[in-house]
């Protein structure tokens, strides 16, 4: 295994996960989609670490952190889309444009 | 293992600690004017080591190591240039809580979650303002975001507010994303989360396509922290949807600590790549400008028309850096100095407005400007702070806002070719269109008959709510001091970057 195909792995991840958040409509999906981004981001991370034989292990720790992160961000967004989902019936991003200008 | 520096690490401990009496506070008592005062405490609490740790040398007590303090493996640097950043992260927390609680007070809202969750954005931002490294950085600008997306959707029940949250959430979400994985890129080029291993090793490297990419997706990702055009989609309509006091710490506190964040990896970890960020940021710088200042012209709505001006101020305060775009820049502090004392002026100015937009708003119960007409006629003092501040936006001696203003222009063309000259003419133009918006709120509140079927009287006998007065009133004395002695800016301006000089230039 080279380097080089655990990076295609992550920028092939990474790219379907910022497709997902641009085309999805449900929010839900598009929590998902940023998931697959930090998972992409990740796999670069401890890829790049073992590579290096890093002493102090920072691309794994930056990556220990980045899960952590990435459960706190799934609470919330999943709180948001619950209160959307209670007011309006419906998770769907492109139905909300109240405001504009 | 050396003995931890506590002293330096006070005010984040005291932020910390403020954050777990607030949540206590709330479950043992039903008077949530407590929470408020805790909260409150706790802040002020947390600026008393902030002046301790900037005037240690003076102070008997102080045992110092020079100005710099390193700790935890230099990932974590308390010097000139944090303890100025949390310094203005504290104060703007300050006047945020004072203006909250009467706001809180006025509906039903879960009042003591509000505070815990603003402390400890606020916490973020003092610790995004130390971090010397990626981990640490990315943590921290979390802290201070994440709270933000929940408390920008705290109107549960209004649509508004929840497409704010909704907005303010994805975005955010996507720029981590886009900053971590520009962050993964560059920790594989260099082995090293550390803004001093990054820069050391960046001049060998810079050639490398991927390189440039990193710092493109990691600008990109700050890009939407600042609200940078055209990153700033997002930007007017959360600000309109989330409670007002929450859309003035985003203005101030959510975009200073990207801010922050900003000129940490641009100036810290990239100085020798000044030929990379500085034309893309130098675009950014203009567009954030121009389409700021003129989308706001057509607003109507006050919240709307200041998150828009809120959007130029981003592009005054991306120019400096722009202007560094030029090769073979050895001396980037006075760059950096120029957005740190702009940033410091606006903190004060735009608390202030929102402050007394907040003041208006909550007694006319509407943002319109229609509704805003007249205002003179039942409250001439609050009508003239709002003209004082807005004239302090628009840049007019003797307030704040001209030095903000000038301390940028100086810099720009100080840089002395047509990267720093450019830039200098599209924040000149901008700050004549900026001017037409400002003066629209003026005219409209100062001068405008009042509209049909608004009970005078009523509006009249109406108070201001002492905390949000009291703060507006600090922030009219910082808009005047610093206006008439802009000397105390650029002090504090040149303050931070005499980290600087001890980096070795």
């Amino acid at each position: 295994m080279t380097i080089s195909q655990f990076l295609l792995l992550g920028s092939a991840l990474f790219s379907m996960g910022l497709y997902g958040v641009i085309t999805r409509r449900n929010a839900v999906l598009v929590l998902a989609s940023v998931e697959l981004m930090l998972a992409a981001v990740n796999i670069n991370l401890v890829a790049f670490d073992s590579y290096f034989q890093d002493q102090l292990k920072s691309g794994q720790m930056l990556s220990l952190f980045v899960i952590a992160l990435a459960a706190a961000e799934v609470a919330i967004g999943i709180a948001i889309v619950l209160m959307i989902y209670r007011n309006r019936q419906s998770a769907d991003v492109d139905e909300l444009s109240e405001m504009k200008g | 293992m050396t003995n931890l520096d506590y002293h330096a690490l006070l005010p984040e401990i005291i932020l910390a600690a403020t954050v777990m009496v607030t949540l206590v506070v709330d479950l043992i008592t039903r008077r949530k004017q407590l929470v408020a005062v805790t909260a409150i405490i706790g802040m002020f609490a947390a600026f008393v080591p902030v002046t301790t740790l900037a005037f240690c040398d003076s102070l008997s007590f102080c045992t110092s190591s020079g100005a710099e303090r390193v700790l935890f493996d230099g990932t974590y640097v308390v010097d000139s240039y944090s303890l100025v950043l949390k310094g203005v992260f504290i104060f703007a927390a300050f006047i945020v809580l004072l203006v909250s609680v009467g706001y809180l007070g006025s509906d039903r809202y879960y009042e003591g979650e509000y505070y815990f969750l603003l402390i400890a954005s606020t916490l973020g931002a003092v610790a995004m303002a130390s971090s010397r490294d990626f981990l640490t950085m990315i943590v921290a600008l979390e802290l201070v975001t994440a709270p933000a997306f929940l408390l920008s959707g705290w109107r549960k029940g209004d649509s508004k507010s929840n497409e704010a949250a909704l907005k303010f959430f994805i975005t955010g979400v996507l720029a981590l994303a886009l900053t971590l994985f520009g962050v993964s890129m560059l920790y594989g080029l260099t082995g090293s989360l550390l803004f001093a291993d990054v820069a050391a090793a960046a001049p060998g490297i810079s050639h490398i396509p991927l390189f440039i990419l990193a710092v493109i997706f990691i600008i990109l990702g700050f890009g939407f922290k600042v609200s940078a055009v055209p990153f700033h989609f997002w930007t007017p309509d959360t600000y309109e949807g989330a409670p007002t006091p929450v859309t003035a710490w985003l203005s101030v506190g959510s975009k200073g600590a990207g801010f922050v964040g900003l000129l940490s990896v641009v100036y810290l970890a990239l100085p020798s790549e000044s030929a990379i960020w500085g034309p893309l940021l130098w675009i950014v710088a203009a567009l954030s400008m121009i389409v700021g200042n003129v989308v706001a012209i057509q607003q109507t709505n006050v919240i709307r028309m200041l998150g828009y001006s809120s959007i130029g101020h981003a592009g005054f305060m991306l120019a400096p850096f722009g202007a560094a775009a030029a090769s073979g820049m050895t001396d980037l502090s006075p760059l950096f100095g120029a957005t740190v004392t702009y940033f410091i002026i606006y903190a004060v100015m735009n608390l202030g407005a929102f402050g007394v937009a907040i003041i208006i708003g909550s007694r006319v119960g509407s943002y319109e400007l229609d509704d805003w007409r007249g205002w003179r006629r039942y409250a001439p003092g609050v009508t003239l702070m709002l003209a004082m501040f807005f004239m302090s936006l628009a840049g007019i001696p003797p307030l704040a806002g001209w030095f903000a203003k000038f301390a940028m222009f100086s810099a720009t063309i100080g840089v002395g070719n047509w990267w720093g000259y450019s830039i200098a003419i599209v924040a000149a133009v901008n700050a004549v269109i900026a001017f037409v918006y400002y003066a629209k709120v003026i005219r409209a509140t100062m001068f405008d008959p009042v509209p049909d079927g608004v009970d005078v009287a009523e509006l009249e006998a109406k108070t201001v709510p002492g905390t949000a007065g009291l703060a507006v009133g600090i922030a009219a004395f910082g808009v005047i001091v610093l206006g008439v002695f802009p000397g105390i800016a650029a002090e504090l301006g040149s303050f931070s970057t005499s980290m600087f000089a001890a980096l070795g230039g």
